[in-house]
């Protein structure tokens, strides 16, 4: 297979889910469906209602709900490397944080003169740092489109950089995960220093508009949810097409067997690289999607600590079927927030056991568990854990849904 | 009785060398105890009321007075701790505890006054002329009743201020007779004067080469003066000075490399400690074990607990808390070991998600049981100072025990594996699991012990790292991600390559801070690392024969 086949059979697979929204197929119909019905009914209540009605949806609901979503969208990232070609990445919160930083420099540049110094020039950090002028990688951030697409192409760069030396010298497996743990740990401190012109330890804050919405609006804050659940529809449709392309059956016999792949013929480091481009690009329109709703992006996001969060997301939700990873980051992002709030000690001891008990007990996650109840005896075998199953029974994970 | 004789030539000399013992400058000997101790009472009441314009005067006054005994009120006092009783007027050194608490004790006794209100105690002032007026003091007692050590810092203290009266000193002290690092000081001093006075071209040239080379501040700081302001006529001198300073700064040069590679040493030695437990676990079992962080964790508050277990031998808790957390870290990781990784065997990238949980969980433990703010580890006495090799070089006790103690560890777990059953068997297990099996090796026994073996390293590691940083809850996350450097660096079950990657990944690190600062180095090493690993995945020193995939 060559080069250009990799990369059309990967665009044909975005046609296709595009074609797939106009023809849900029987599993992601559903999720959609919900997604949307939910967003639009919460969108309803908050912006229809009077603040006094029982049905009433809260601002600060509508930014949570937005935020789960775009966690969720993460989780699918990490859920397509990982739980279909078998890549544990534990750096893909660099992905997610560069993409959201991206935002976060257009929103910095649209707040203009209206900062604490009144500088119509640079940010308000800047100003405080003594900067006479923007750094060279500021230029052109206060263009929308400019900087959407330089919050896509540096981690879409940094991804296939990364992968392509990694994965062309065959580092796999426990390597390559404390290689991508490296990767996010030196971003993180990169970040941290003030010299980056990234705004040091405190980020990027103090949004005041987004394309000249007001971003404290509540209809701001609804269409933001909004389109996070649309591009997470979309995501996800496109994620599924690819993974039951031609390209993704190639990528899952590279989970299970990579040696066996490789003798057939198949370049699987070139799957690999562009899966892993593919999932970096979505991991960083989740940032960019998450940085307006939260309004602030700093280099905590870096740490290596919520890249492996985001592993266990996907770990509970039940990885290699993608739904799992949505409704595994939507459980758990739902725990902590009432976790924290309830018992805020406890909240890293019911995530460390989390992760014993899920990786120990549950090893296919919720999904896992619904498949063993839901279709007994199904007709189709799963893959096991340990990848000793020839690669053509392994298959796209929701079928069985 | 040597001692006696000793100070009896001194205050001889003193006498025929200063025959006037003007104001200020004589340190004479203590008078008869029956006429000083009013009179130093006197003088001691008159310092807690005086002035700051008087307080010098009085002080010289005291260094008359009392000699030597009076040289633990100036210390006090130099350092701003000197506080006297409101209502008694008795003079105190105060000092905080732990509580913040002012603590007094009795300046000449050393008799401890216990906890004073923060009211009825006042303090002394001093400013900054009344401070190099109190070093030159002190500088003067040490030089003739001090030790050989103290002596050397009275002469190099001596060397910032060359007035007549000092010298007059210096060479009332040389006569004296003295060691012969002292000597070589004092000539030095002589040597700066005559630069500095003299307007004979021979003796400037023969002073510059008294000088030449030597690593003492002052020294540079006058050659450089002499060159800066363009003050010096004489040519000759000038070239002297000039090649007499090259030599200077190449020396200096040269102990700076020293310094950082010492530096780069210890930080790789560290990093060798916390990592070679990691090795063994990994080479053994194939897996990571990022709890690894948390088990030095436990070392380090396992030192902090037996610290206050036996409050009263503080020197001796460094070696309890050796085996304690060695047997801490070691028991919690065979019990990680028995409780989960045992069911996760043959998936290491669900092992590594397992001990990561298990890390959470033992994080979050610490903080609920201590506290999350840092605990306070006490560095022995015999840990703390530094030894000054010379004045631009000194190495920190605590670093260079840390160093040999990390060599002696390597040493003992290569003794351990090459020569006894149990790393029989480890080998054995690490080359081919099943083939050890086969031949009657319990490998899940050898897997605890393996995996108790490393943590217990890990524990014994954060022994170490308890005398250099801050022991808290996040203490083992922070050295976690350069261990795996490290391990994958020198190559995964090697421990050779352990102790190379380490060293070698420090001195790296510590060479570059000076260019980059600390952060743009490690970030720097990290990124190194990645490119490195893409040449050699197996890191420098890659497993051979059969047991390579």
């Amino acid at each position: 297979m060559t080069f250009a086949e990799n990369t059309r059979s990967l665009f044909a697979g975005v046609a296709g889910a595009l074609a797939q929204l106009h023809q849900p197929g029987r599993g992601s119909s559903l999720l959609v469906v919900i997604l949307f019905g939910v967003t639009l009914l919460m969108s309803a209540a908050n912006l229809m209602l009077p603040q006094d009605s029982v049905f009433y949806v809260s601002t600060y609901s509508i930014t949570l709900m937005g935020k789960y979503l775009c966690f969720a969208m993460l989780a699918m990232a990490v859920d397509i490397v990982w739980g279909y070609c078998g890549i544990l990445s534990l750096g893909h919160g660099a992905f997610f944080a560069l993409g959201g930083y991206g935002m976060g420099m257009y929103l910095m540049r649209q707040i203009g003169d209206r900062g604490v110094y009144g500088n119509p020039e640079l940010p308000d950090f800047m100003v405080f740092l003594n900067w006479q002028e923007l750094p060279w990688y500021w230029y052109g951030m206060e263009h929308f489109w400019f900087a959407m697409a330089m919050a896509l192409l540096v981690p879409g760069l940094l991804a296939f950089v990364f992968g392509w030396l990694a994965f062309r010298s065959r580092v796999t497996g426990v390597f390559l995960s404390i290689m991508t743990q490296a990767l996010t740990y030196a971003l993180m401190l990169a970040f941290f220093r003030n010299e980056m012109g990234f705004g040091g330890n405190n980020g990027l804050t103090d949004f005041k508009d987004i394309l000249g919405f007001d971003l404290q609006a509540d209809g701001t804050r609804v269409a933001l949810l909004l389109i996070t659940a649309a591009l997470l529809a979309l995501a996800f449709l496109a994620s599924r097409a690819i993974v039951q392309s031609r390209f993704g059956r190639v990528v899952v016999a590279v989970r299970d067997a990579e040696a066996r792949a490789r003798f057939l013929g198949y370049r699987t480091e070139r799957y690999k690289v562009w899966l892993f481009v593919y999932s970096a690009l979505v991991a960083a329109v989740a940032g960019m999607l998450y940085v307006p709703q939260v309004g602030i992006i700093n280099p905590g996001e870096f740490s290596p600590l919520n890249s492996i969060e985001i592993v266990v997301w996907v770990a509970v939700g039940g990885r290699g079927t993608l739904y799992g990873a949505i409704a595994g980051a939507l459980l758990v992002n739902y725990a902590k927030t009432r976790f924290t709030a309830a018992m805020p000690d406890g909240w890293l001891f019911a995530l460390g056991a989390l992760f014993v008990a899920v990786t120990v007990l549950l090893p296919k996650g919720l999904a896992g568990l619904l498949q063993r109840s839901g279709t007994k005896g199904a007709e189709k075998p799963r893959e096991n854990d340990t990848g000793k199953v020839p690669a053509g029974v392994a298959h796209a994970g929701e079928a069985g849904a | 009785m040597k001692h006696l004789l000793l100070t009896g030539c001194l205050l001889l000399a003193l006498v025929m060398t200063l025959p006037a013992a003007s104001a200020g400058s004589a340190v004479s000997e203590q008078p008869a105890p029956g006429e000083s101790g009013g009179e130093r009472q006197a003088l001691l009441t008159r310092l807690t009321q005086a002035s700051l314009r008087e307080s010098a005067e009085l002080l010289d006054q005291l260094e008359r007075s009392g000699g030597r005994e009076m040289r633990g009120l100036f210390a006090t006092m130099l350092a701003g701790d000197l506080y006297y009783h409101r209502e008694s007027g008795q003079l105190m050194a105060v000092r905080k505890n732990p509580d913040g608490e002012p603590i007094g004790r009795d300046i000449f006794s050393g008799e401890e006054l216990g906890v004073q209100a923060r009211g009825s105690i006042k303090k002394i002032r001093v400013n900054n002329r009344l401070r190099s007026h109190l070093r030159d003091a002190i500088a003067r007692i040490d030089l003739m009743h001090g030790s050989e050590a103290q002596r050397e810092a009275a002469v190099l203290s001596i060397l910032d201020d060359l007035s007549p009266q000092n010298m007059r000193l210096l060479q009332a002290a040389a006569d004296a007779g003295q060691g012969d690092r002292v000597r070589e000081l004092i000539a030095l001093a002589q040597a700066m004067v005559q630069l500095r006075d003299s307007a004979v071209t021979d003796e400037r040239l023969a002073a510059i080469a008294v000088m030449s080379g030597r690593l003492e501040a002052p020294v540079r700081n006058q050659l450089q003066r002499l060159l800066d302001d363009g003050g010096e006529g004489d040519g000759k001198v000038r070239a002297a000075a000039q090649l007499a300073l090259a030599e200077i700064d190449d020396r200096i040069a040269f102990y700076g490399f020293v310094e950082q590679l010492f530096f780069g040493l210890s930080l790789g030695s560290v990093l060798v400690l916390a990592a070679i437990g990691l090795a063994i676990t990994f080479g053994v079992m194939g897996v990571i074990n990022m709890a690894h962080g948390e088990m030095i964790m436990l070392g380090a508050y396992t030192t902090y607990v037996v610290q206050q277990l036996m409050p009263g031998a503080i020197e001796y808790s460094l070696l309890v808390a050796v085996p304690a957390a060695f047997l801490v870290s070691g028991s919690a990781g065979v019990l990680i070991e028995r409780g989960v990784i045992r069911h996760l065997q043959g998936r290491p990238l669900e092992t590594l998600l397992a001990t990561f949980g298990v890390s959470l969980i033992l994080q979050q433990g610490v903080r609920t049981i201590f506290s999350p703010l840092n605990m306070q580890v006490v560095t022995p006495e015999w840990m703390s100072g530094s030894f000054a090799v010379n004045p631009v070089l000194s190495i920190t006790y605590n670093r260079f025990y840390i160093l040999l103690f990390a060599l002696l560890v390597f040493a003992l777990l290569q003794v351990i594996l090459k020569k006894t059953s149990l790393g029989l068997k480890v080998r054995a297990v690490s080359q081919n699991r099943d083939m050890a099996k086969s031949m009657g090796v319990r490998t899940e026994l050898v897997d605890a012990m393996t995996f108790g073996l490393g943590s217990g390293i890990a524990g014994v590691a954060g022994v170490a790292l308890s005398q250099l940083t801050n022991v808290g809850p996040n203490l083992g996350q922070s050295y976690i991600i350069d261990s795996f450097m490290v391990v994958v660096f020198g190559g995964a079950g090697n421990l050779l390559g352990t102790l190379a990657g380490g060293f070698s990944l420090g001195v790296v690190n510590k060479f570059l801070e000076p260019a980059t600062g600390a952060v743009l180095a490690n970030i720097l090493v990290l990124l190194c690392l990645i490119l490195f690993i893409q040449k050699r995945p197996k890191g420098l020193f890659p497993q051979r024969g059969r047991a390579a995939e």
